[in-house]
C-alpha cells in the first residue's frame, strides 16, 4: 500500500445514509469509515440487507431520492456529497465506474452491445460513431470477448451470462476511470465462469492502475482478490483488516460466525454447517447499538447502548502508522468493533 | 443479423399471425380506398340527382343512392379520408403531448408527476364526446374542433400509459448501470426508456384511432363534427335516420364502413400487442 501522506483516491468518513420508508425514517448505513489509494483493492462482505450495496450506491450517487446522506464521500479529495447532479453525472463513468451484479438485465436488450460501449465514449470523449465502434472493438477484444469483432453487432440476448459480464466490464473501463466499484459481479455466473471474471477484473484493475472495491458475500472470493476486507453487519463496518490477517484471526464475533459457517472441504459426510444463532435483524428493528448484539455469546449491556468504539487489533502485520491518530485510517491497521475481541481470540 | 433477413422473418411471422393479418389488410384497403378516393370517385359526392333519389344498388350505382339522389359508393370513399384525417391528427396530437409528459413525470417523479399525472386525471375525467360538445358550444361546430377535443381526450391516455410503462423501465438494471455510465436522466429516456415503450405505445395508438374513429362519427351523428357537403360517415348515419323505413340500406353501409374500420384497427392492434412482445414470439 502507498503511503497515506498523499490525498487518498477515495476517502469515505462517517457515512450515514437515512431512508425514509413506510415504518418510518430508519438509518441504513451507520458510520461507514475507510480509504483507498490508487491501486488499491478492498473488499466488502456481508450478508443481504447489510448496507454493502447502499454504500456503492451511495458512492456512485445513485441513492433514491428519498434516502438522505451525511457524512463526506471524497473523490481525489472533491466532497461528492456536496456536487450538484450534473457534475456528479460527469463523473460517473468517467472516474468511477460499476459492474451490477445481474448481467441479464444491465445491459439493454434493444441495442446491440457496441452501442452500448460506445455510448460513453460518445457522452463522455467526443468520440464520433466510427471510432467509438473502432474503441468499442479494442475493449471487447481487452476483456477477452471471444470472436469480438464479430460479436460487436450482437444483442445482449445473444450472449451468454459471462460474455455479457465481460461486456459490462468493457463499458465500465471505457473511459478509464479512477475507481471501479463491482457489486457481485459474479453472482449470478456458472461456478466455473466466476473465476475467469474475477481474474479478468484483477487484471484490468491492476494494469490500469484503478482502485477496486469489490462487493461480494463469498469468503473464499475474497481470499484471492484483494488485499483488505471489511465486514459489514446492520449498516456497520464492524471489523477491517488486511485480507492474510482476517483469514488469520477474526476478532469479531460476527466474522467469527461467517468463517465458521463456510462450507469446506474435507468435512466428513453428514456434518452439518455450522449456523450463526438467530436471524438477521429487520432493518427497522435494528437495535441502538451493535446490531449482531441479539444474537452474540459475547454480548455486554454497554453493546446494546451505542456503536462499540474501534478497537485496534496488534497482530503479525507490519508497517502500523502510528502517528495517524485515526485508527480507521492507519495503513495496515486491523480493527474491530466489539469491546470483548480479546475473550474471542483467548477461545479461538 | 443482417436487415433484409430480419424484415422477411418478421414479414411472415406477421403474416402467420390471422388476426393480425385480417386487421392489417382491412385497415389496407381503408387507406387504399381514402388515397383512390382523394383522385378519383364514381360520381362527384356533391352531385345531386333529385329524380334518382333512393335507387337500389346497379351497375351504376353500386350501393344505390341516397335521398337526394348522391352515389353512395362515393360517399363512403370519400368519407374514409375524413375518418383517418382524424384518426392521425387525435392521435398525432395524444402521442405528441402525452408521451413526453408520461416520460416526463416518470424521469422527474416526485411532485412533477404528480402534478403532470392529477392533471392527466382530471383531463381524462371529460369524456371526448363531453369536451367535444362544450367546444362545440364556445366554437361552433366543425371538424377542427371535434379533432381538437378527441386530441385532447387522447393526452392523458398515452401519458398514463407512457407513465406506467417508463417506470417499469426504470426499475430495470440497465437504466441503474446507464446513469452509473455517467449518462443524465433525459439521455437515459431517450436511449432506453423510449424504446423500451415504444411497443406498448404503438398497440395503443391502433386502439386510440379506432376510437377516434367511433368518437368523430358521433359527432358527425350529432351534426357536431364534419360539416355539410363534405361527407362523413357519421352524419351519413345521421341522414339515414330520417329514411329508416323507405330505405334501411342506407343506415347500414356507413354503419358497416364504420364497424369495419374498428375491427380492422383492434384486429391489427391486437396482433401488434402479440408481435411486438419478444417473449411471445419465441413460443409462437
Amino acid at each position: 500500500m502507498t503511503p497515506s501522506n498523499t490525498t487518498p483516491l477515495l476517502s469515505v468518513r462517517n457515512l450515514r445514509v437515512g431512508l425514509q420508508t413506510s415504518h418510518g425514517q430508519l438509518e441504513a448505513l451507520r458510520g461507514v469509515d475507510f480509504e483507498m489509494q490508487r491501486g488499491d483493492t478492498l473488499g466488502l462482505i456481508g450478508e443481504s440487507g447489510c448496507g454493502k450495496s447502499l454504500t456503492a450506491l451511495a458512492i456512485m450517487g445513485l441513492l433514491p431520492e428519498r434516502a438522505t446522506v451525511s457524512g463526506s464521500i471524497a473523490l481525489n479529495g472533491t466532497d461528492l456529497t456536496q456536487l450538484s447532479d450534473e457534475a456528479l453525472c460527469t463523473l460517473r463513468g468517467t472516474r468511477m465506474a460499476m459492474i451490477f451484479q445481474e448481467p441479464m438485465t444491465a445491459l439493454n436488450p434493444l441495442h446491440p452491445i457496441w452501442k452500448q460501449i460506445a455510448e460513453p465514449l460518445q457522452l463522455h470523449q467526443g468520440m464520433d460513431l466510427v471510432s467509438a465502434k473502432a474503441r468499442a472493438l479494442e475493449l471487447l477484444e481487452r476483456v477477452q470477448l471471444p470472436r469480438a469483432r464479430e460479436r460487436l453487432d450482437n444483442y445482449p440476448h445473444q450472449l451468454s451470462g459471462g460474455q455479457r459480464q465481460r461486456v459490462m466490464i468493457s463499458i465500465a473501463l471505457a473511459c478509464q476511470p479512477d475507481i471501479l466499484i463491482a457489486d457481485e459481479p459474479t453472482t449470478a455466473l456458472d461456478v466455473t465462469v466466476q473465476k475467469e471474471v474475477l481474474a479478468l477484473i484483477r487484471q484490468l484493475v491492476a494494469e490500469d492502475g484503478m482502485g477496486l472495491l469489490l462487493i461480494s458475500h463469498d469468503l473464499g472470493l475474497m481470499r484471492d482478490q484483494v488485499e483488505r476486507v471489511m465486514v459489514m453487519y446492520g449498516g456497520a463496518v464492524v471489523e477491517s483488516a488486511p485480507t492474510k490477517a482476517l483469514f488469520g484471526m477474526r476478532a469479531h464475533p460476527y466474522s467469527q460466525g461467517l468463517f465458521a459457517a463456510r462450507p469446506q472441504l474435507g468435512l466428513k459426510r453428514g456434518t452439518r454447517l455450522q449456523t450463526i444463532a438467530g436471524n438477521v435483524p429487520e432493518i427497522f428493528n435494528w437495535p441502538q447499538g451493535c446490531a449482531f448484539a441479539d444474537r452474540c455469546a459475547y454480548v455486554q449491556d454497554n453493546c446494546r447502548q451505542a456503536l462499540p468504539q474501534l478497537e485496534l487489533v496488534p497482530g503479525t502485520h507490519d508497517g502500523i502508522d502510528e502517528n495517524v491518530a485515526d485508527k480507521s485510517r492507519r495503513v495496515n491497521a486491523h480493527w474491530v468493533r466489539c469491546p470483548e475481541w480479546q475473550k474471542l481470540e483467548a477461545s479461538a | 443479423m443482417s436487415t433484409p433477413q430480419t424484415f422477411q422473418r418478421m414479414t411472415q411471422r406477421a403474416l402467420k399471425h390471422h388476426s393480425f393479418a385480417v386487421g392489417a389488410a382491412i385497415v389496407l384497403l381503408l387507406v387504399i380506398s381514402a388515397a383512390v378516393s382523394l383522385f378519383w370517385s364514381p360520381y362527384p359526392v356533391g352531385d345531386i340527382d333529385i329524380p334518382n333519389k333512393l335507387a337500389g344498388p346497379s351497375a351504376q350505382h353500386w350501393f344505390g343512392t341516397d335521398s337526394l339522389g348522391r352515389d353512395i359508393a362515393s360517399l363512403l370513399l370519400v368519407g374514409s379520408q375524413n375518418s383517418l384525417l382524424v384518426g392521425f391528427i387525435a392521435v398525432g396530437i395524444g402521442l405528441g403531448l402525452g408521451v413526453p409528459l408520461g416520460l416526463l413525470a416518470s424521469a422527474q417523479r416526485g411532485w412533477v408527476e404528480e402534478v403532470v399525472m392529477r392533471a392527466a386525471d382530471f383531463t381524462f375525467a371529460f369524456p371526448a364526446l363531453l369536451s367535444a360538445i362544450l367546444l362545440t358550444a364556445i366554437y361552433g361546430p366543425g371538424l377542427v374542433v371535434s379533432i381538437t377535443a378527441i386530441g385532447i381526450f387522447n393526452i392523458p391516455v398515452f401519458a398514463r400509459i407512457t407513465r406506467g410503462a417508463a417506470n417499469a423501465v426504470w426499475s430495470r438494471d440497465f437504466t441503474l448501470a446507464a446513469r452509473a455510465a455517467g449518462k443524465t436522466k433525459w439521455t437515459i429516456t431517450w436511449e432506453h426508456v423510449l424504446p423500451n415503450v415504444a411497443s406498448v405505445l404503438i398497440v395503443q395508438a391502433t386502439v386510440q384511432f379506432a376510437i377516434a374513429i367511433l368518437a368523430e362519427a358521433a359527432l358527425s351523428y350529432l351534426g357536431l363534427g364534419t360539416q355539410p357537403p363534405n361527407p362523413s360517415w357519421g352524419r351519413m348515419l345521421n341522414e339515414a335516420q330520417s329514411q329508416m323505413f323507405q330505405a334501411p340500406m342506407l343506415a347500414v353501409y356507413p354503419g358497416v364502413a364504420i364497424a369495419l374500420a374498428v375491427l380492422g384497427l383492434n384486429l391489427m392492434g391486437d396482433g401488434l400487442r402479440d408481435l411486438l412482445d419478444p417473449r411471445l414470439s419465441r413460443t409462437r
